[in-house]
């Protein structure tokens, strides 16, 4: 069994969501806290903008959830830098127990997986989840300098400037994480780094395939199944791949990738990317469906394509992986 | 009239290697890095053979410009050098051809990356 | 599904740049960037300015627009829609060097700037130089007979 029910349903008890303009200028810019004209967050370095944005979105989560910075055990949080040094610099001054993740754009998932267990299990009480990921500072990392003038392929995605936090709590009215599944390190054996979508997708379709197994549910349980982040290309092969193997999530199905962006207009070709897109989505947009009452199940499905800039260079495949959190307004 | 003359040669052989390089990006999986690698060695040997010399002087900076043109003068260079110091002009020779260019490169360079940092993409 | 298999569909169904409006923006600025070269030439010998002086000074031209336009950030905005026609010129090289300047001054003058130029624009260097190279001992070789 991959699947993990958990035993004591931690509650989210707060959450928030930052990003820069072109996310605020997005479909869903009304459901960030905060957002920064510049993308800078009055920082010199993109590295530090991306840690500062952790900073702010940490605070604003716990802010919400009525906790004190004292009350937290812990911190899951990750980002895509070398190292995870966005999250360490990040997260420095709250002086908690830190494990920084890496899940490529999965790592919000991975977080609330681990975060959510450990809460189950009664080691912690109160554990927050953090993610980030900058559009700059990954642009410099994994592709060219900003001021490069190079064309994108119409498979590519646009690396959001943007970070997610939850609050999770043993005790608290909900929304809940019920269920969590971790992914699998799946290879469909694309090579293509500007397909992300494509190499990700396989990785997708083994975790929901297991989880439907292994729960029970079918697609109808969930208001919404969301995939975080496949781009457009990737959800076309997901919901066809699906539907070959009797599944039609036609109805249910969306992707955070997708949602964060306004089609052609904001040009980002497939869709956003990157640790901080769906980390934002979730922790935005989702959650507010969930406190007016719209939106009771959904499952969240977080994927990451775990390569680096080298990786590619030297001709390996791109691995993808994707982790499940079941989230649910009852328990 | 001549000068006109000058401007359309120059415009549509110009125009025409940024179009084959166009298709060679779409088409293929090659990577802006390696077109400019194959443009800039093409330019070199199609000089060696004297294929491009006749180009230069019909399309002036339409054969100049691009990278080929690059090659060119690092060919250039190298042949004008090999003839006035025999084989040591082979290390000396090219970038005596294309100093400028890269030299103009690193200073500007240099000196707007004093001057600004980096904007987000739009 | 294999790999192998799983690959050939990805492939057939991936969308594909537009090849038509790419090629005419190519050959639209890639031209205009000749054409404006061209006539800086006949402008600097028009000022009385040596030939051989004025056929480095167009390139020089050139190069120092492109890095301007690189610093203010406007040089990856042209070259998004003219893709190869921005890239195939000298403009691309100068960009090519400008951009990871202008970037990595965050790492220091020497380790950032110094070190990270020619990340991008190295290769050109390189090969450029070794054809030469090879060229010129060929043509002394065949000079010998």
């Amino acid at each position: 069994m991959r699947l993990i029910r958990l035993e004591n349903p931690p509650t989210i008890l707060g959450s928030a969501a930052v990003g820069s303009k072109k996310e605020f200028e997005g479909p869903l810019g009304a459901d960030l806290d905060l957002h920064d004209e510049t993308g800078t967050f009055g920082m010199d370095t993109w590295e530090k903008s991306e840690s500062e944005m952790q900073r702010i979105v940490l605070n604003l989560a716990l802010a919400k959830a009525k906790c004190e910075t004292a009350e937290l055990d812990a911190i899951f949080a990750g980002d895509l830098l070398n190292q995870c040094v966005g999250s360490a610099y990040g997260l420095l001054s709250f002086g908690k127990p830190f494990f920084g993740l890496y899940g490529a754009c999965s790592t919000f998932a991975e977080a609330a997986i681990l975060g959510s267990m450990l809460v189950s299990a009664g080691y912690f009480h109160k554990v927050a989840t953090v993610s980030s990921s900058h559009f700059c500072s990954a642009e410099r990392q994994f592709r060219f300098p900003l001021e490069y003038g190079g064309q994108r392929t119409p498979t590519a995605q646009w690396t959001a400037t943007a970070a997610g936090s939850f609050i999770l709590g043993k005790e608290g009215e909900g929304p809940y994480i019920t269920e969590v599944m971790a992914g699998r390190i799946i290879d469909g054996g694309i090579k293509d780094a500007n397909n992300m979508g494509a190499a990700m997708a396989p990785a997708a379709i083994d975790t929901l395939l297991a989880y439907f197994e292994e729960s029970g549910n079918s697609p109808d349980t969930f208001d919404r199944i969301l995939t975080g982040d496949l781009g457009r290309e990737g959800v076309l092969i997901t919901l066809e791949l699906m539907k070959r193997e009797g599944y039609d999530l036609t109805r249910v199905y969306n992707d955070c990738g997708l949602l964060l962006f306004g089609g052609k207009s904001q040009d980002v070709h497939c869709g956003g990317s990157g640790c901080g897109c769906s980390a934002s989505v979730i922790s935005g947009h989702i959650m507010k469906r969930f406190h007016s009452g719209e939106f009771h199940d959904v499952l969240y499905l977080a994927t990451g394509a775990l390569m680096n800039a080298d990786s590619t260079k030297q001709g390996s495949s791109i691995p993808g992986i994707a982790h499940l959190v079941h989230i649910s307004s009852h328990k | 009239m001549e000068f006109l003359l000058h401007l359309i040669k120059a415009f549509v052989v110009g125009g025409l290697f940024c179009v084959l390089a166009q298709i060679l990006i779409d088409k293929t999986m090659l990577t802006p890095a390696r077109i400019l690698v194959l443009y800039v060695s093409a330019g070199v040997l199609l000089t060696a053979v004297g294929l491009y010399k006749p180009l230069v002087d019909f399309a002036g900076c339409g054969a100049t410009t691009p990278l080929t043109g690059f090659g060119y003068s690092l060919a250039e260079g190298v042949r004008k050098a090999v003839d006035e110091k025999g084989l040591i002009g082979a290390l000396t020779g090219g970038f005596t051809g294309a100093s400028g260019g890269i030299a103009a490169a690193i200073t500007f360079g240099y000196l707007f990356a004093l001057l600004f940092r980096s904007h987000p993409k739009k | 599904m294999n790999k192998k298999a799983y690959g050939e569909y990805v492939k057939a169904r991936m969308p594909k740049s537009p090849l038509l409006k790419d090629c005419a923006f190519a050959f639209l600025v890639g031209g205009l960037i000749c054409s404006l070269a061209e006539s800086l030439l006949h402008l600097y010998l028009y000022w009385k300015i040596p030939e051989e002086t004025a056929k480095t000074l167009v390139p020089v031209t050139l190069v120092f627009v492109s890095a301007l336009l690189t610093g203010l950030g406007v040089f990856d905005d042209i070259a998004k829609f003219a893709g190869a026609g921005t890239l195939v010129p000298i403009t691309g090289f100068a960009n090519a060097v400008a951009a990871p300047a202008i970037e990595n001054k965050s790492e220091g003058l020497i380790m950032g700037v110094g070190a990270k130029m020619f990340t991008i624009a190295g290769p050109v260097i390189v090969y450029g130089t070794l054809c030469s190279v090879v060229y010129g001992v060929i043509y002394w070789i065949v000079g010998l007979f």
